[in-house]
């Protein structure tokens, strides 16, 4: 089997693909699958970021319900997304309403999860020392709790963003906009090209959210406990991260 | 609206009779997902165990795996399946090889976080006994690192389970063809159904690894829960 040949076929093709002025317009063009791509994944993070973040910092917070907070993500995880996605499909019905529905769902298990572990993870010491110092307990979670906690909650918004984007590639099997669209449509007509084509924007949408993110995260934690060089992709990571898509 | 009033009027969340009626279809369906699971399971263990034993003797090589085996892992499957199709077609070999990549990373991490986890005591005792590196690593930090593996087959093992689910896409699936399925004739019992199952088999999986590894590592009974 000559799979060089293969090879230099459809990557030659892709790249004509990409050069192809038609592919970069109209709406079926990359700009406008991207804007829906990215419009799909922005609004389910936030709103997931709103229901998850005051849940898991409240609860790391007073140290309650532990087990909820851990085994919420481990259930998320058991859970398929595709199942998520066909089953808001068929509740309510067809446009990008049951596409968000599915992917807040998909997005809130693990920012609690994260959120719960790093308020837990301050140092019981700082917490006393917070204390000793005066300080209310409000101005203790914000001023000293939280800023410590950033890069953990910071790195569950990491992990719920990318798993987010995977999905939402998902979302064009029931009628949704975005990258996916090139990759079902190119399975179902058989256009390898655009298939190909397809796979590669959302491997680097998804690469492009995980290193900005990563970054983002670098950049928060606070400089008095900067720790030793993580890698940039596959880092720090809570034991319960959710399944991959 | 009325449509979807109507439809769901015709079309209970589980049809028991279609579902007496295909028992063989989702039998089948089930053994295609733990096929592909056990595969994708057992291959990311063969290629993750000798690489992180590399890393962990040569810890020069442990930024790069780990960075490699992430970006990988960061790479959507459903990507990676279309990537893949050209050169490897529909079936078994471009559904296997996004899934066993994930396992790596997982199983790598855990690995490493095993290892790292050795008291430099048992270490320096090991070394008194006699134990060159290699044997040291593998009699001692090897044993003692079980744990955290076992915890990173769980995690691999319940995520395969959802993922593979995706690989219905590409003509496989296993419960996974029974939601696409469901999706396509707008019929709600084999999603339902696929999805209980899979569910279930997820956690029935992971009670089960949490079993052996009660058995592999007797001495952390105590503590495990």
């Amino acid at each position: 089997m000559d799979t060089s040949g293969v090879e230099m076929t459809i990557l030659a093709k892709v790249w004509t693909w990409f050069a192809d002025p038609v592919h970069w317009s109209g709406s079926d063009g990359i700009p406008v699958r991207l804007q829906e791509h990215l419009h799909l994944s922005i609004e389910s993070v936030a709103i997931g970021a709103v229901i998850a973040l005051p849940i898991g910092i409240a609860l790391g917070h007073y140290g309650r319900f532990g087990n909820v907070a851990i085994n919420i993500s481990n259930v998320g995880r058991a859970l398929p997304s595709f199942a998520i996605l066909v089953i808001a499909f068929q509740v309510f019905g067809l446009g990008d309403l049951p596409i968000v529905i599915a992917l807040v769902a998909l997005a809130v298990p693990p920012m609690v999860t994260n959120s719960y572990v790093a308020m837990r993870e301050v140092d019981p010491d700082v917490r006393d020392a917070a204390r000793g110092m005066g300080y209310r307990e409000l101005a203790q979670l914000m001023r000293i709790e939280l800023p410590l906690a950033v890069p953990l909650i910071m790195a569950g918004i990491r992990l719920s963003a990318v798993q987010v984007v995977a999905t939402a590639t998902l979302g064009a099997l029931i009628a949704g906009g975005g990258f996916g669209r090139y990759i079902i449509d190119g399975l179902a007509q058989q256009d390898y090209t655009k298939l190909v084509a397809g796979a590669i924007l959302v491997a680097a949408l998804a690469l492009a959210t995980e290193l900005s993110l990563s970054i983002v995260e670098r950049m928060l934690v606070p400089q008095g406990i900067r720790l030793l060089r993580q890698p940039l992709f596959g880092g720090q990571h809570v034991q319960a991260n959710p399944g991959r898509i | 609206m009325v449509d979807r009033v109507f439809l769901d009027y015709v079309d209970p969340w589980v049809n028991w009779d279609w579902l007496s009626t295909h028992v063989p279809l989702v039998v089948a369906a089930l053994e295609q997902h733990l096929e592909l699971t056990a595969i994708a399971v057992g291959g990311g263990l063969a290629i993750s165990l000798p690489l992180a034993l590399l890393a962990h003797r040569w810890p020069r090589f442990r930024l790069p795996l780990l960075t490699a085996a992430g970006i990988f892992y960061t790479i959507p499957s459903i990507a990676l399946f279309a990537l893949l199709i050209p050169y490897t077609g529909l079936g078994g070999t471009t559904a296997e090889i996004p899934l066993i990549g994930y396992n790596v990373l997982i199983l790598v991490r855990n690995i490493l976080v095993g290892l790292d986890a050795v008291p430099p005591e048992v270490r320096d005792a090991a070394d008194g006994m006699g134990y060159r590196p290699t044997a040291r690593l593998l009699r001692i930090e090897l044993p003692l690192a079980l744990p955290a593996i076992f915890a990173g087959l769980r995690v691999a093992t319940v995520s395969t389970i959802g993922i593979v689910t995706i690989t219905a896409v590409i003509g496989l699936g296993g419960l996974g063809q029974l939601m696409l399925e469901g999706l396509i004739e707008n019929f709600h019992t084999p999603l339902v159904v696929a999805t209980v199952l899979s569910v279930v088999l997820a956690f029935v999986a992971d009670i089960g690894l949490a079993g052996a590894q009660r058995v592999a590592v007797p001495w952390t009974r105590a503590e495990s829960r």
